[in-house]
């Protein structure tokens, strides 16, 4: 695919004043951490802007970053009705890996792995990325045989992959449970060994204070009610705290993307569904990677403080709820306690859902639309958080210049009309 | 858990059932000749209310019959169950019926046979 490094921006030093460091900790060490400044400023609301971000999750914060840092447009505001990254940026799983099968997703997921691999310094913030690799186990024949079709894919695409035989895999991982007479044994897998996680909320506070940093005015408690608009063209937005003059909007909504697109009149192919997680009491290190299976809907991981990090599938009804039913993740916790037994005594700690945006092909939209002035960035289902920076990255490129790049170009809304869908379920459909 | 209400057998466990998404979703007929971005609105677009919802559910480990349910998917209160091919009887499911954006589209009147279906079929 050779791919060229992504546009990273050029950001003025130093970022954010002043600069994390190490030095910068020991210094404020003396006075016990009392005087940190704020990260960002709480600004209120300007009557105009160039260009509105709807939504200060991870994709929102980014696509503000990037507008402001690689295009030099300034004069934006990143709107939120709650508090930035408390959507699905602030509930996921962090799991992030550039492993699809086709060539359009390739491409996306790896700009993405790129601007991951630099991000804590782009940002000067720690986003914690662990390169600590994300395992897929297989459990029948069938499932091995496909697997080693998509690694090859993958592999012509560029990216590192490799399939691991069941003895491997003992080796690499050895809490987990080979036996072969279990329900579902594990019969192989395939290793990114450049995936991994990253700790969710930093990605949207570096983001957030990067940007504003940049003069983007982060505005929280704020909900978005209308989009005002004059014949085809947008013309700014109502809000819970006024209207708000502009003639450039972005929508990055995730679960409440299709009550935004209908303030304008669209319609979307997105199904909003509740997906859920939990996470148990902290323990010694037991897991050096992230394991994912797709057949029993179940991934796990451990976090740098110690606790079980689980998820589970998508719940099959629509939800706006930020919850699911509780059959989920007890069918899920069968399986990790089958493949992990060393689990069967753990409590759980906690428990939560958030509305992930599910498109039929199981790939996001990152589109104009016929309104002019009028972008969406949604669709990202179960799996957008891998894609934060390289989403955020092609939509701001979407909205400075109101065409797709390369990159985005197949994400258009228009795939459901031409049938040129990206099919990505399985690589995306099911787990993360 | 939802505890779904099966016209059939009584209030059941949500595990005993299947979701079928959006209700009242007609196909449009083959002779009804529809853009492809019409057809769009039939096959791929779907209704993703915040609120009152009407939707399609199987008792797949039941009795194995469909029929629709209003749900608000907000609250997951269920309003009303009522059988398939019928439309609901109270008020807000009504309403929402009738308000929908899909009772406007094309692919929605290429469903029913009328006049402009003919015309084209015939050549
Ligand atoms: C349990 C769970 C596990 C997951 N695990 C993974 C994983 O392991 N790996 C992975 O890659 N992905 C995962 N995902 C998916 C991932 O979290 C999302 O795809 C991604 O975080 C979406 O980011 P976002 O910024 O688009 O959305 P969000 O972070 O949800 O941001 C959208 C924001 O828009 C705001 N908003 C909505 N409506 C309005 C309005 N009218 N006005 C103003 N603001 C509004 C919301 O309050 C919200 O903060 C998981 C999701 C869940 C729920
Ligand atoms: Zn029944």
């Amino acid at each position: 695919m050779a791919q060229n490094q992504p546009d990273r921006g050029q950001r003025g030093l130093p970022g954010g004043s002043p600069r994390y460091s190490a030095l910068a900790l020991a210094k404020k060490a003396m006075n016990y951490h009392q005087d940190w400044q704020r990260a960002w400023r709480d600004p209120e609301p300007k009557s105009e802007y160039d260009a509105i971000i709807i939504g200060g999750g991870g994709h929102g914060l980014a696509t503000a970053y990037y507008l402001a840092a690689v295009h030099g447009i300034n004069n934006i505001a990143v709107i939120e009705k709650g508090w930035i990254g408390g959507g699905n940026t602030g509930r996921n799983t962090t799991i992030i890996r550039s492993n699809y099968l086709w060539d359009e997703s390739a491409a996306i997921y790896e700009h993405s792995m790129k601007l991951w691999e630099g991000m804590t310094q782009d940002l000067n913030f720690n986003v914690m990325f662990s390169q600590r690799g994300v395992l897929t186990i297989a459990h029948s024949e069938h499932e091995l045989r496909e697997m080693s079709r998509r690694v090859h894919a993958i592999r012509l695409n560029g990216i590192d992959s490799e399939i691991l035989g069941s003895a491997e895999i003992k080796k690499f991982v050895p809490t987990i449970n080979i036996d072969q007479s279990i329900r579902y044994p594990v019969m192989g897998g395939f290793l990114q060994k450049r995936g991994g996680t990253a700790r969710h909320d930093a990605v949207a506070w570096g983001y957030a204070r990067a940007a504003d940093d940049l003069g983007v005015d982060i505005i929280q408690k704020c909900e978005v009610t209308g989009l005002r608009r004059q014949g085809r063209k947008i013309i700014g937005v109502e809000t819970s705290r006024g209207f708000i003059k502009t003639k450039k909007v972005g929508c990055v909504v995730a679960g409440h993307s299709s009550v935004v697109a209908a303030m304008a009149g669209i319609h979307l192919p997105v199904a909003s569904r509740p997906l859920q997680a939990l996470v148990s009491e902290p323990i010694k290190p037991i897991l050096n990677t992230v394991i994912m299976s797709n057949a029993v809907h179940m991934y796990i991981s451990q976090s740098d403080k110690g606790e079980m990090v689980l998820g589970a599938g998508v719940d099959k009804y629509n939800s706006y709820a930020q919850r699911g039913s509780f059959s989920v993740p007890e069918h899920m916790l069968a399986a990790a306690v089958e493949l992990f037994p060393v689990l069967s005594r753990l409590r759980m700690l906690r428990h939560w859902g958030g509305i992930v945006d599910t498109c039929p092909d199981a790939s996001p939209i990152i589109s104009k639309t016929d309104i002019e002035g009028l972008y969406f960035d949604c669709g990202w289902g179960t799996g957008g958080f891998k894609a934060t920076p390289g989403s955020g990255h092609v939509f701001a490129d979407l909205i400075a210049n109101d065409r797709p790049n390369k990159i985005a170009a197949p994400y258009t809304l228009d795939r459901f009309s031409s049938g040129l869908l990206i099919d990505e379920h399985g690589a995306a459909g099911v787990a993360h | 858990m939802l505890i779904i209400p099966c016209p059939h057998c009584g209030p059941r466990d949500e595990i005993e059932f299947a979701c079928g998404g959006e209700a009242h979703i007609a196909r449009p007929l083959v002779e009804n000749k529809i853009s492809d971005a019409e057809f769009a609105n039939y096959l791929f677009i779907r209704d993703n209310t915040k609120g009152l919802f009407l939707e399609r559910w199987h008792h797949s480990a039941g009795c194995r019959k469909w029929f629709n349910l209003a749900r608000d998917t907000f609250t997951h209160e269920i309003i009303e169950v009522y059988p398939m091919g019928s439309l609901p009887k109270k008020a807000s499911a009504r309403t929402s019926y009738s308000s929908s954006w899909r009772r406007g589209t094309l692919a929605e009147k290429a469903a029913k046979t009328g006049k402009h279906s003919q015309t084209e079929g015939r050549k």
